[in-house]
């Protein structure tokens, strides 16, 4: 019984920590996205000549920043911006776009 | 009008009522009661953003804008209003949309601010309290440091057009009145200055239309600084390539004083036809008469984490008036990132909760060296929590290749979609 409890409350815990590091993870995610938003839109909502993020897979949007690191993909400004994010980075702000709702 | 005598229960009872209602209404809009009441002064890319985003993220904040004009005027583009390229209703936006995401925006100057009591008063005697406050005061003039500039300002024959609405629209007119065989002289402050590649694309776009308008006349760029502050090569090209033989870039050329028609440097009495004076600058007077500037008696001093100032807790400064972590500029674009960075702080402090440990923030500067085309320079700041400022990341930012009309057209939607995001359009 007592084991019992006491392996309960380690699960409760860790519980509470995994649902804690996914918010704060969401918080990180949105503040990423945010940076991007000046050119790209508020939530990837573009307008006029810039790329809408909003509803692009999360995959896509992770293949395309590193095309843009590496060079494969050229570019006027996005090569350069690209390096100033890691990967991690890269795959939060991106999951972030992935779940908006795509732009009419 | 009729007198209706209501008893002290009866206004009690009225009174429980109406907090009732307000608060089912707070429930209803964003799930529960209102966190908190944040005042931000100063309606520019900082302070807009910052109210847009705290409501955005925060939903149940109760978010205050007060902000001394009517609408919105980007500096940002105002150049190409200077060059003809572009008018004052391409770059004005109304605060209709904060109005519509639920911000209480308040057309009103701000005269004192009682940190200590957190509450602020306006000019006509009205009072705001909050929990917490953000100044967006952007900056003012240090004109006392060139002899003469103050009375030359008052009187409208100098113009400094280095905040976008009215100085825009009056220099415009000076320039337009100008002779053909005029000269029109620039004066640079040394940095730090609003917009470090502002006075260069000014220069370019003046030229350019003088040299279709009034081909006889010159451009003369007198800069304080010993080099172009910002894209100098491309500038330097941009000079050469475009404007030989009409505009003139002198270094080190400092302004002493103004006397009349002419500006005084060192060794030398500079005179024009028009005098465009950009006045070396400090944070907003805003800051100031909050006591504030707590460096080089200039700049704020902030906790790059959440933004609040050095010098008082509880209020949190943004944009220009900063003093910047190494290699930020002074732009719109990074007053819109710091007050993201503000606007998830507060919302967490405001909960109790810990705020973002890791926070990025990115700049991008467009610059029109003709009515057509344009070029960049670009940057990413991460958050070094042993240095406890942003730093940029290596290998990353940089400049265009050259100025294009591609550019061109990105610099046009930039400002489109940064308007968009900072006033919820």
């Amino acid at each position: 019984m007592h084991r019992l409890l006491r392996r309960s409350s380690v699960l409760i815990g860790l519980l509470a920590c995994a649902g804690l590091a996914q918010a704060q993870n969401a918080h990180l995610a949105r503040n990423l996205a945010a940076t991007c938003a000046n050119c790209h839109g508020t939530n990837g909502h573009a307008r006029g000549d810039m790329k809408p993020l909003a509803g692009v897979s999360a995959e896509k949007i992770v293949a395309m920043l590193a095309d843009f690191k590496s060079g494969n993909q050229p570019a006027t400004i996005m090569h350069q911006i690209s390096k100033g994010y890691t990967d991690e980075q890269i795959k939060l702000l991106a999951a972030f776009f992935a779940a908006q709702p795509a732009s009419k | 009008m009729k007198h209706v005598n209501l008893g002290r229960r009866h206004w009690l009872g009225a009174g429980a009522a109406l907090a009732a209602t307000s608060l089912a209404g707070c429930a209803g809009l964003s799930g529960g009661p209102s966190i908190g009441r944040v005042v931000v002064v100063g309606g520019g890319y900082g302070g807009a953003t910052a109210a847009r985003y705290l409501k955005l993220w925060g939903g149940n904040v109760d978010v205050t804008l007060v902000e001394r004009n009517a609408d919105f005027v980007s500096c940002p583009i105002s150049n190409l209003v200077l060059g003809g390229y572009k008018q004052m209703s391409d770059i004005t936006r109304g605060y209709g949309g904060l109005k519509s995401v639920g911000v209480k925006v308040v057309q009103g100057d701000v005269t004192a601010i009682d940190v200590a009591g957190k509450k602020l008063r306006l000019a006509g005697g009205g009072e705001i309290a909050y929990d917490r406050l953000v100044l967006s005061p952007g900056i003012d003039f240090m004109a006392d440091q060139v002899g003469g500039l103050q009375p030359a300002l008052d009187s409208g024959r100098v113009l400094h057009g280095w905040k976008a609405g009215p100085q825009t629209v009056a220099l415009r007119k000076q320039i337009e009145a100008m002779p053909d065989g005029g000269v029109f002289a620039m004066f640079i402050p040394k940095a730090p200055y609003r917009c470090p590649p502002g006075p260069y694309e000014r220069a370019c776009v003046v030229a350019s239309y003088l040299k279709t308008a009034k081909p006889k006349s010159k451009v003369l760029v007198l800069d304080a600084n010993p080099e172009i502050t910002s894209k100098k090569g491309l500038f330097e090209k941009a000079f050469k390539d475009h404007y030989t033989g009409i505009l003139e870039y002198r270094p080190n050329a400092e302004l002493k004083e103004l006397s009349g028609n002419v500006g005084k440097l060192e060794f030398e009495d500079v005179r024009a036809d028009v005098l465009n004076v950009i006045p070396p600058q400090r944070a907003g007077d805003l800051a100031r008469s909050a006591g504030l500037l707590n460096i080089n008696n200039r700049w704020v001093g902030v906790n790059w984490l959440t933004m609040e100032s050095t010098a008082a807790p509880g209020v949190h400064v943004l944009g220009d008036a900063t003093f910047p972590a190494p290699l930020m500029p002074k732009s719109g674009h990074m007053a819109n990132q710091h007050a993201k960075v503000a606007a998830a702080a507060i919302i967490q402090l405001l909960k109790g909760e810990a705020v973002n440990a890791t926070p990025v923030v990115m700049n991008t500067c467009y610059s029109f060296v003709t009515g057509r085309d344009a070029m960049h320079v670009a940057s990413v700041h991460q958050y070094d929590d042993k240095d406890k400022t942003f730093k940029t990341v290596p290998g990353s930012g940089g400049v265009s290749v050259a100025a294009n009309q591609i550019e061109a057209r990105y610099a046009l939607s930039w400002a489109e979609n940064i308007w968009a995001d900072s006033l919820a359009l």
